[in-house]
């Protein structure tokens, strides 16, 4: 659920997040880039939850206009401990949100509180734009432990936490058993190999072939997909800072794909880009979709919505799936801190987590608060989008994720096609990734 | 367009002074006046147009932070930029576009010398129909098109299926894409062109072709005697506007193509090669350069077809 469930992918879409709360302890101000946004946070402020009769008017922006109504929800609960802070919600579509908050960030003028997403976070906070979390978990205001380790992971840059996860997403298979059954190949049950995904994938494609119906896709998003397989087969994207891609493990996880093209198992490189795998899926011309948790409110709308049932991913070396999430920030440069980490922490706690959960449109990321996802479609086993927090991994990002992210896009659909061989794209792109790593 | 008639206007400025200091006196009279009704056009110009320029020549001397800042680094992005093959590749690329889209201009003049044969039937139901696309939105023509592309379930790839011809993935193969792209900039373009045409054509008096006709001139004669000549100034403008904007390439082909599309470095434009250096890998200094260089390009297309029209003119 992310952003906009339709329109296909950009790989940031995920989750909320949770909110955390913070405070500054030092965060060093280091890297240069004198920009003069953030700056500061020095090691003069502390944390401590506000008295309850702070006054303050705060801006909090966020992207996903569905999630609006949850969100006041939480505000008004906020409003309850802390009856004079205003807080006014600013919702900029996916597409221009990072734009403007780097015009913001660039002038001074962040807002008090904001959404992050793993891809744009280091750039963040390796500018100092953020205030840490550090405050707040001292204080006990906030428990890392109640989330996902992963996510803190993801939002911790050089040992300094900044953001609590808000939600989360993980991926697993949507499968529609109608297709299933049309094509006499039963429902896989329960943890799967790679060779028995590649062998059903291949079985429906030939006995459903002539009606254009596939067993399988890939695809151009890499966190649905590449990623996923890339950890399975026990490699990484990144490793230490440096392109992990030319690894015998992430070959492997890139070859999977290469594979399941060649065996007809999936539409070419060329019939997705036309028609992206989620449209496939939806038509009614796909078995089975590598997709995000986000997908289920797409899918609720749609034809297959009543065949559908989710499946974990296949384990390769081993078992895993990539997990992302978005989380709340405060801006390094706020005037009103104080109340804005007071919200951060309150959109943290369990209370509002589970509110935003029976909201229904993400998975909150407090531990024990997301029952009403699995409630939501009682019939797809949505537990498995939350027993794959056990083996999840984050998704991979660095200080310029959106760079190197552009030359996958450029590089890897040969190698999936198979018109040259994987060794020697991911060979490149190992290089020429490191070249913009170090220039990060 | 302001240079042409500056010109001669400085040229002729000594003769009259000659005979007349008092022709300057108006002027003079009017004191602020003109200053205070051309100032804020000018200001705005020179606030949002010219300013930005001069700004965007200094960035592209400067290696950028991606939160402003930067620092000078000399020609070194344009000594970058130079052996880039992907400026190369989107150059050719913008020039297929636009020979395809300038085609566009003698289609135009064609359709519109139908539409307007005297005695047509609802010509404006026409008029209408070729203008649409140009005020429908790019974004929304692109998605319209995107469907008709599809390679598998597109109508295009139907109706050549009819015909026993197997049509390609239209805008996932590299070579094909930018051709998809170019056509529907064409007929998108066609609206605005045809408009342009047929008020050219409401100018010439209809007296020339009562007088050709009576010569025993046919159709086909007078359309190439009378018709294209005269046409000239608003096929000149034509000419100048479709270059530059076909040099402006982007959205049309950002929508069709979409980011995540394996074709698109082999069919990217100009702007979107600027696009991508600017906003995607946030390297603005290098993303600056490439503006200098579609500037640069622009302007010296323009001045060359300025040069021609003079000569054009006047030959004519």
């Amino acid at each position: 659920m992310t952003t906009t469930g339709t329109r296909p992918a950009r790989r940031p879409r995920g989750a909320l997040a949770t909110t955390v709360a913070l405070l500054l302890v030092t965060t060093a101000c280091g890297g240069g880039s004198g920009s003069g946004g953030g700056g500061g946070g020095g090691a003069s402020e502390e944390y401590s939850a506000p008295d309850s009769d702070l006054s303050a008017s705060l801006t909090y922006s966020v992207w996903d206009q569905t999630q609006v109504d949850s969100i006041q929800q939480n505000i008004a609960g906020f409003q309850e401990q802390y009856p004079d802070v205003d807080v006014s919600v600013d919702v900029t579509p996916f597409g221009e949100y990072w734009t403007k908050l780097q015009t913001q960030a660039s002038s001074g003028t962040l807002p008090d509180l904001f959404w992050m997403n793993g891809p744009n976070f280091q750039l963040y906070a390796s500018n100092d734009f953020l205030a840490p979390l550090t405050g707040a978990v001292e204080a006990g205001d906030v428990d890392p432990a109640n989330y996902p380790e992963s996510l803190i992971d993801l939002y911790t840059y050089d040992d300094v936490e900044y953001g609590v996860p808000k939600d989360f997403d993980t991926i697993a298979i949507w499968a529609n058993r109608a297709i299933f059954e049309q094509a006499g190949v039963p429902v896989p049950e329960g943890d799967w190999t790679w060779e028995e995904f590649q062998s059903t994938a291949a079985q429906i494609s030939q006995a459903l072939g002539d009606q254009g119906v596939y067993g399988a896709a890939g695809g151009m998003d890499g966190q649905t997909t590449y990623y996923d397989t890339i950890y399975q087969a026990g490699g990484s994207v990144i490793e230490d800072g440096e392109s992990a891609y030319d690894t015998p493990e992430a070959q492997a996880g890139i070859d999977f794909w290469r594979e399941l093209i060649e065996s007809g198992g999936s539409p070419t490189m060329a019939q997705l880009t036309d028609t992206t795998a989620d449209q496939w899926f939806t038509s009614g011309k796909l078995g089975m979709y590598w997709g995000g948790s986000w997908f289920r409110a797409a899918l609720s709308d749609s034809a297959v919505a009543d065949d559908v049932v989710a499946l974990p991913l296949p384990t390769g070396q081993e078992q895993a799936t990539v997990i992302h999430g978005v989380s709340n920030v405060v801006a390094a440069s706020s005037d009103q801190k104080q109340a804005a980490q007071a919200l951060q922490v309150y959109l943290a706690s369990e209370d509002a987590q589970r509110q935003l959960g029976e909201a229904g449109s993400v998975i909150p990321a407090y531990t024990g608060t997301q029952d009403a996802f699995v409630a939501s479609m009682p019939d797809a086993d949505l537990q498995v989008f939350l027993d794959a927090l056990d083996y999840a991994q984050p998704l991979p990002v660095s200080e310029n994720t959106a760079e190197w992210n552009a030359l996958e896009v450029e590089l890897l659909p040969q190698a999936f096609s198979g018109a040259e061989p994987v060794e020697e794209v991911t060979t490149e792109l190992a290089q020429r990734m490191d070249t913009v790593l170090a220039e990060g | 367009m302001a240079s042409p008639t500056s010109a001669p206007a400085r040229r002729r400025a000594p003769r009259a002074s000659a005979d007349a200091g008092g022709r300057r006196r108006p002027l003079r009279r009017d004191g602020a006046w003109p200053l205070l009704f051309a100032g804020p056009l000018v200001a705005g110009i020179a606030v949002f147009y010219l300013w930005p320029v001069v700004q965007t020549a200094w960035f592209s001397l400067t290696t950028s932070e991606v939160f402003g800042g930067a620092t000078f680094s000399g020609l070194d992005n344009y000594r970058q930029l130079f052996t880039d093959p992907l400026l190369y590749r989107s150059l050719a690329n913008t020039l297929v576009y636009t020979g395809v889209v300038l085609l566009g201009i003698p289609i135009a003049v064609y359709l519109a010398s139908l539409l307007n044969l005297p005695g047509l039937r609802f010509a404006s139901f026409y008029r209408v129909l070729y203008f649409l696309p140009y005020v429908a939105m790019p974004t929304a023509v692109a998605m319209v098109w995107r469907v008709i592309y599809n390679g598998d379930f597109g109508l295009l790839n139907y109706v050549l299926g009819l015909v026993g011809i197997d049509g390609p993935y239209w805008i996932s193969t590299p070579g094909a894409a930018i051709l998809a792209v170019s056509v529907v900039g064409l007929w998108s373009s066609l609206g605005f062109s045809m408009i342009v045409v047929a008020a050219g054509l409401k100018n010439i008096p209809p007296e020339y072709y009562e007088a050709a006709e009576l010569d025993g001139a046919s159709r086909f004669r007078q359309f190439r005697s009378i018709t294209v000549p005269l046409l000239s100034p608003s096929i000149f403008f034509l000419l100048v506007v479709t270059v530059i904007a076909s040099f402006q390439l982007f959205d049309l082909l950002y929508a069709i193509l979409g980011n995540a599309n394996p074709a698109l470095t082999q069919s990217m434009s100009l702007v979107y090669f600027f696009y991508q250096a600017g906003f995607v890998s946030n390297d603005k200094g290098y993303a600056a350069a490439i503006a200098m260089v579609i500037f640069a390009i622009i302007g010296v297309t323009t001045a060359v077809q300025f040069r021609l029209q003079r000569r054009w003119a006047q030959g004519g």
